[in-house]
């Protein structure tokens, strides 16, 4: 046989990281919805998904968690999928400050683990939705959004948050290439922030969150494409304008602010009506806002769709 | 530096013997690998292709395409400056490679991809400027791949088969347009692809002028 697919298990990866959940409560969960059900192909090593799920339709599984986290868009470590995995090994994510800035009642410079420890970390499984139309199922671990925003008070003509990624062309060497305006900016109105679903993912698979998928702390909005989950946040601004995002600067006609997920509106150079689910062969129907329609759909009552894409 | 006689012993170079062979040989491995790196993902949940196993083979293969076009340009350059004359009978197996290549990747779009989605082929041919682009310039080199036989040669006479057969031109800036349209943001690859294609027709341009002048400069005959 001419081709073997390398054995990309790494021991780093073999040795669990429960740091926020304790032990029990891990081998519960673990044992709970392991059960090898999912783990087609998935080397015994791997992590079991943890969670609770969130909107999955009956025939959901959780990705293996080597399509989780080597196949990425992750564009400050490269363009093709398996770059993030290969040039983010050596990110440094730690000491890591997030500044909280603009129209808030209590601006402030935190490290990850200040900004953390006063909310209760949960381990939530979400659909995931991405923009080239292919999907995932992802058991990420993290704190709501809306936490967050209630202790930074957002002033009373606050209507949107502002995402900012790191800016280090050295160790983000993405950044070097203009293929995006960097740092990396993404936006949600107020309200979609404060929704319940809207998280802030520090792990995934019961782990820390490995570097390419956005360490150390990335948002996740499971009805919009995958790209509103801006990676690696360094800084969230509270404005009172509608904020530019990265890809929408890059082409404004192809990535709305909004970017809420949508089978009846397509990308201009793609049909948007069906996803291939990775590990699938054959497509799926793409559902009106990832599945989460009962969720979220009342935030847009009223706005056209089609306009705001 | 090469000394003069380097180049002398290069240009006096005579086919290798099997070369032939090894060429189609070699042009078939990408093909090889493309299908059975496919079957396997697909039936066996392997990653060879990674973990969207239909979208990458389906890229790798066009990449394949331009890749053949650009072999296929680069004979006539080659048998010129290095006088082998011998490549001239390879620019066929190239260019008809470049054309089954074209023809694969074609194939996973449709079958594998949007899997026989009648309606999503329809609009995507209608809807998106670059579907439509990539399956012209493939279709384009359908009527170069029928005449690419000695006896279709013959029948066309070489002036009309020459005149025909510079369609591949219109074919190669077609797929580059087609993959340059089909990226996201990171134009790198499809720009090294008509850098290639730039300098293979610069060539030639080079040579058209360099004709022209010298058929102004002879004397007419009387």
């Amino acid at each position: 046989m001419l081709i073997r697919r390398p054995n990309a298990l790494k021991s780093s990866e073999i040795t669990p990281e429960p740091l926020y959940l304790d032990r029990r409560a891990w081998l519960a969960a673990a044992g709970a919805l392991a059960v090898g059900a999912f783990a087609k192909n998935a080397p015994a090593q791997d992590p079991q998904p943890v969670g609770k799920p969130y909107g999955l339709q009956p025939d959901d599984k959780p990705t293996p968690w080597t399509d989780v986290t080597t196949y990425n868009n992750f564009y400050e470590f490269g363009t093709d999928k398996s770059d993030p995995a290969r040039y983010a090994k050596d990110f440094k994510t730690s000491p890591w400050t997030i500044t909280v800035d603009g129209l808030a009642g209590k601006p402030g410079k935190y490290l990850l683990e200040d900004f953390i420890k006063p909310s209760t970390v949960e381990d939530r499984i979400y659909r995931h939705r991405c923009v080239e139309a292919w999907s995932m199922v992802v058991p990420w671990r993290g704190i709501p959004l809306a936490d967050v925003i209630k202790r930074a008070e957002p002033m009373a003509n606050a209507k949107y948050v502002a995402f900012t990624t790191l800016m280090d062309q050295k160790q983000m060497p993405g950044q070097q290439l203009g293929v995006l305006d960097w740092p990396y900016t993404e936006g949600l109105r107020l309200d979609e922030a404060q929704h319940p679903l809207a998280l802030l993912a520090v792990g995934v698979y019961g782990r820390t969150l490995p570097n390419q998928n956005g360490a150390p702390m990335r948002l996740v909005v499971p009805w919009k494409y995958g790209f509103k989950g801006i990676k690696s946040i360094v800084k969230m601004t509270f404005t009172d304008k509608q904020p530019k995002t990265a890809w929408n600067i890059s082409a404004p006609n192809e990535y709305g602010f909004y970017s809420n997920v949508n089978p009846a509106v397509d990308h201009p150079r793609w049909s948007q009506a069906k996803e291939r689910r990775i590990g699938d062969f054959l497509r799926r129907p793409t559902l009106s806002f990832n599945g989460y329609s009962d969720q979220v759909a009342s935030l847009y009552a009223g706005m056209d769709l089609k306009k705001n894409f | 530096m090469a000394p003069a006689g380097a180049l002398a012993r290069i240009r006096a170079m005579r086919e290798p013997r099997g070369f032939g062979a090894t060429l189609v040989l070699a042009a078939l491995l990408p093909a090889a690998y493309a299908i059975y790196g496919l079957a396997s993902d697909i039936l066996r949940g392997t990653r060879i292709f990674g973990s969207n196993p239909v979208k990458a083979g389906e890229h790798f293969l066009g990449e394949w395409t331009l890749r053949f076009l650009i072999f296929t340009l680069t004979v006539t350059p080659l048998r010129q400056l290095l006088k082998w004359n011998w490549m001239a009978r390879h620019r066929r197996t190239m260019g008809l490679f470049a054309f089954a290549y074209g023809t694969l990747h074609w194939l996973v779009y449709i079958l594998l991809d949007i899997q026989l989605d009648l309606q999503e082929m329809v609009t995507d041919i209608i809807k998106r400027p670059y579907i439509l682009i990539g399956s012209l310039g493939l279709l384009l080199m359908a009527p170069l791949a029928i005449t690419s036989t000695k006896k279709m040669m013959a029948r066309l006479g070489g002036r009309r088969w020459n005149l025909l057969h510079r369609l591949v031109y219109v074919s190669c800036v077609l797929g580059v347009i087609h993959f340059w349209m089909a990226v996201k943001a990171d134009i790198g690859r499809p720009l090294m692809f008509a850098l290639g294609f730039g300098a293979l027709f610069a060539y030639r341009i080079w040579k058209w002028r360099e004709k022209a002048s010298a058929l102004k400069g002879s004397p007419t005959p009387a």
